[in-house]
């Protein structure tokens, strides 16, 4: 057995160097997709009923508003998701061995289970109403819905954490102890700052991996996009409703992620050039 | 065993209906075999979606190039609830429907297959990328050299580039899988009998949400457990020297 390399060394999926993260042509066949979808929608409204693509006009305002909902869910399960995430981090990382046991246990428990499960879990398990200072708060279900996504984006998060720090060479933290920098003082002022810039591709991702679920949460009755859709289609009562309105759908998700996506790509190629 | 449960039932309260009831364990059992079942099929449907399409996007002819690239696009920024919900209520609608053996009109393609469609496609989307990137990793200089050995392109593809691209991208495809895995209980959306959807029954009909809720995750837990160890007990047997640790 000989140990000579047969391979480069391997590279994480980058696009083609110099691509701007919204490339005009990128942006021509969008257009020119959503003209198609419109066209489609509106061929297939026969002439006495009312056009497709004017019921989805109709509809846009409610269903918009769902989708208000979407983002606002993503934005605090991502939020409060990260700020948990980070503390479970930097346990993962530490030098006491039951911490780090813990927080390994944690994060591999709510990462390895379903979404779906965890969702269902929250939404029946935790209580409807409690009472804070003899005063009865209902907890509507968004917000249980809410919070059986931040645990998840909370493991996850506490990942990526754990991979940022251990990515870092060895010699940062040796040169920083031969600084006579404390552990704390290393971690603030050297490992984290350079943490910072290896994270945020990895997050971005995560985002785009929470809106993309909180479709789950019609499933469990959250008056999202996903739920406004389905009742707007039983109002209707229409066959030929069915692909254009869930199309349309689709569409409004792809606007918004697409150029988070595209973002995160362009980043991960500027970090690459410069790392 | 049902003893046990039974007793635990009367003593504790908790109660494990499919322990010990025949309906339950038997309609349970059922389920948990259709959770592997889809996990199984669509995780070999999106390996082949994968290679097929990573073979597809290093293609001399653009189109094809293009119509990769804009399902790599599409799939990976949508939602795969909303793409089950699209392939079952949207085009279900319009597959044509024959009839079953009492004589009532059932739909050509069931809600199993259309949960393992979008699944399929949705993982796939991401496979791709990612035997991608592992193609990218191997030297030009090797595929010159199977080139001028008289490889085709895609005798070089099956018998060069894809063995060593599969070894450099097993950790992430690993990871894909995992995330496929717990995707399929997607499929109680639309009503296919797996795990969640028939816990979903039971719980509704014995009121024991919390035990079953718990059995529920553990054997999700289990099931990812499993996948990760045999994908990493594969990694190692696949392992090349000299290469990674």
């Amino acid at each position: 057995m000989t140990d000579l390399p047969v391979l480069l060394p391997f590279r994480p999926p980058t696009p083609r160097p110099g691509l701007e993260f919204l490339d005009g042509r990128w942006i021509a066949y969008l257009a020119l997709a959503i003209l198609l979808a419109a066209g489609a929608a509106q061929a297939q409204g026969t002439p006495a009923a009312e056009s497709a693509f004017s019921v989805i006009l109709k509809w846009t305002p409610l269903i918009g508003s769902g989708f208000l909902l979407n983002i606002l869910i993503s934005v605090i399960a991502m939020a409060a998701g990260t700020l948990i995430g980070l503390a479970l981090g930097l346990c993962q990382i530490s030098l006491l061995p039951p911490v780090r046991a813990g927080s390994w246990l944690v994060t591999q428990f709510f990462r390895n289970a379903p979404w779906l499960v965890m969702l269902f879990y929250c939404i029946f398990m935790l209580p409807f109403r409690i009472t804070v200072f003899g005063e009865v708060v209902e907890i509507p279900n968004w917000v249980r819905a809410t919070i059986g996504l931040t645990l998840p984006v909370m493991a996850n998060v506490s990942e990526i954490v754990r991979g940022a720090v251990q990515s870092l060479p060895h010699g940062q933290w040796e040169a920083a102890e031969s600084l006579a920098f404390t552990r704390g003082q290393t971690l603030r002022q050297v490992i984290l700052p350079q943490c910072l810039k290896r994270m945020l591709p990895p997050w971005m991702n995560l985002y785009a991996i929470v809106i993309m679920s909180t479709p789950l949460t019609s499933i469990v009755g959250v008056e999202e996009a996903m739920t406004l859709t389905r009742g707007a289609l039983n109002a209707e009562r229409r066959g030929d409703l069915l692909i254009p309105m869930y199309g349309a759908l689709l569409l409004a998700f792809f606007v918004y992620c697409w150029p988070i996506a595209r973002l995160t790509r362009w980043l991960e190629q500027r970090n690459q050039v410069r790392v | 065993m049902a003893e046990f449960f039974r007793e635990l039932r009367t003593t504790t309260g908790l109660n494990f209906t499919i322990f010990y009831d025949p309906f339950d364990a038997r309609r349970f059992g059922y389920a948990f075999l259709m959770t592997c079942k889809l996990s199984v099929l669509s995780v070999v449907l999106s390996l082949i979606i994968g290679v097929a399409g990573a073979f597809a996007q290093g293609a001399r002819f653009a189109p094809l190039r293009w119509v990769v690239a804009g399902y790599i696009a599409f799939f990976r920024n949508t939602p795969p609830l909303v793409q089950m919900y699209f392939f079952f209520f949207a085009l279900g609608a319009i597959t044509p429907t024959v009839p079953d053996d009492i004589g009532m009109e059932v739909p050509m393609v069931s809600s199993f297959t259309w949960a393992l469609v979008a699944l399929s496609l949705f993982a796939g989307a991401f496979n791709v990328e990612i035997f991608r990137s592992g193609i990218e990793a191997v030297p030009r200089s090797t595929v010159e050299a199977a080139e001028s050995l008289g490889y085709s392109r895609l005798g070089a593809y099956r018998a060069v580039v894809l063995p060593l691209a599969f070894r450099v991208c097993l950790p992430s495809l690993n990871n894909n899988l995992v995330n496929l895995v717990k995707t399929t209980t997607l499929a109680y959306a639309i009503g296919v009998p797996e795990m969640l959807y028939v816990a979903n029954q039971i719980w509704s009909d014995s009121l024991n949400v919390t035990e079953m809720m718990n059995v529920l995750l553990l054997l999700y837990i289990g099931l990812v457990t499993l996948l990760v160890w045999i994908m990493h007990r594969w990694e190692r047997a696949l392992r090349m020297p000299g290469y990674g640790t």
